[in-house]
C-alpha cells in the first residue's frame, strides 16, 4: 500500500467488521514538530484486552492464521519505516482508537494519496456508517462530517453522480486550502 | 472549493427529477475490500464502478464494499449478483471494470476474459 489513504480506508474495515455506526479520522499535520499524525476513532465492539494484546504483537505479522489479519499490521510497518509508531487502544463494546504517527519529512513516509476516494468508499457500505473526517494542518483545519452532508442531501442518495463529485471535490479542495493558507 | 450551497443546488436538482429505487432490487456489484483487496487495487476499481454507474444514470445497480471474500491471491475480486445468478470477477483493474460496466452491467454479456475458474485463476 503506497498511499495512507488506502491503510485509513483498510483500518476503517475493521471498524465496520466491529459494527461502528461512527469513524472519526483526524489528521494532524504539525510542520515544525514534524510529526504526521493519525488518528481513528470507532464506536465498535472494541476489543478484550487479550485480542488486543495479539494485534499488537509484532510477532503475529509472520503468522498465517486466519484470525490473525494483515492491516494493523501493515499500517505498524509503514508508521515504523518513517520512524513513527502505531498503537491502538480499546474498550468492549465502547470502541477502538488506532492512533499512528510518522515523520512529517522522512522520505519513507507514505504520502496521503486520494483520501476523498477511501472516505466514498465509506460512505457506500452498505450498513450506514457516520465519517467525521478532521484535517489539521498547523493551525487550519478542514471538517468534512457526513451528518452535515446528509443534513442537506435530504434523501437523495450519496450515489448520485453530483454528489459523488461534490464530496470528492469538496474534501481534496478543503485540504488543498488549508496548506496554502498556511504557507502564505 | 464547492461549498454546502452548491451541495444545495445539486439536491434540488436531483429532487426534481427523484425517481426511487429500491435499495437491493436489481443488479448488485460487490468489491473485496479487505487488507488484500485493498493492496491489489480495489479502491479505484470500486471508484469506477460507483463513477460509471452513477454517470450513466445506471438505476437500480447498487455497489457495495465487502469483507474478504477469500481468494486473496487472485484480488480484486468483483462479484456481480442479478437474482440468484452469480458472477465472479477476478484480477479486476480499472480497464477491466469499465468493460464490465459498458459489456455486463450496461449490454447484459459476461466479460468472460475476467471470469474466475473457467478462463482465468
Ligand atoms: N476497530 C476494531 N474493532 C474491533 N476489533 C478490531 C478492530 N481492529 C482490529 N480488530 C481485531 O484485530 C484483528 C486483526 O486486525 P487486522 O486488520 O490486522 O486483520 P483482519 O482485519 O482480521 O484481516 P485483514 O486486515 O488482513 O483483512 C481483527 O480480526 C479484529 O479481531
Ligand atoms: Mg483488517
Amino acid at each position: 500500500m503506497n498511499e495512507l489513504s488506502l491503510h485509513i480506508l483498510d483500518i476503517c474495515q475493521n471498524s465496520i467488521k466491529a459494527n461502528a455506526d461512527l469513524i472519526e479520522i483526524t489528521i494532524t499535520e504539525n510542520i515544525d514538530k514534524n510529526i504526521f499524525m493519525i488518528e481513528i476513532t470507532d464506536n465498535g465492539h472494541g476489543m478484550s484486552k487479550l485480542t488486543l494484546s495479539e494485534v499488537s504483537d509484532p510477532f503475529f505479522t509472520t503468522r498465517t492464521t486466519r484470525k490473525v489479519g494483515l492491516g494493523v499490521s501493515l499500517f505498524k510497518m509503514a508508521a515504523e519505516m518513517a520512524n513513527g509508531s502505531c498503537v491502538l487502544s480499546s474498550i468492549v463494546d465502547i470502541g477502538t482508537k488506532v492512533t499512528a504517527i510518522f515523520e512529517h519529512n522522512h522520505l519513507d513516509r507514505a504520502p496521503l494519496g486520494a483520501i476523498e476516494d477511501s472516505i466514498n468508499i465509506l460512505i457506500l457500505n452498505e450498513r450506514e456508517i457516520e465519517i467525521l473526517y478532521t484535517h489539521k494542518y498547523n493551525n487550519q483545519i478542514y471538517i468534512f462530517d457526513t451528518r452535515e452532508v446528509k443534513k442537506v442531501l435530504d434523501g437523495i442518495p450519496f450515489t448520485d453522480y453530483n454528489v459523488i463529485m461534490w464530496i470528492k471535490n469538496n474534501i481534496k479542495e478543503g485540504i488543498k486550502m488549508i496548506q496554502e493558507e498556511e504557507s502564505r | 472549493m464547492k461549498s454546502l450551497d452548491d451541495l444545495k443546488k445539486i439536491r434540488d436538482a436531483a429532487q426534481s427529477k427523484v425517481n426511487m429505487r429500491g435499495k437491493n432490487d436489481g443488479m448488485r456489484v460487490l468489491v473485496g475490500m479487505a487488507t488484500c483487496g485493498i493492496s491489489a487495487g480495489a479502491r479505484p476499481v470500486m471508484n469506477t464502478f460507483v463513477e460509471k454507474i452513477a454517470e450513466n444514470n445506471i438505476e437500480k445497480v447498487t455497489v457495495t464494499p465487502v469483507g474478504c471474500i477469500g481468494e486473496c491471491a487472485i484480488e480484486p475480486i468483483v462479484e456481480i449478483l442479478e437474482g440468484d445468478i452469480r458472477t465472479t470477477y477476478c484480477r479486476v483493474d480499472v480497464e477491466a471494470a469499465e468493460r464490465i460496466v459498458k459489456e455486463h452491467i450496461i449490454g447484459g454479456k459476461v466479460v468472460l476474459d475476467y471470469v474466475i475458474g473457467k478462463y482465468r485463476l
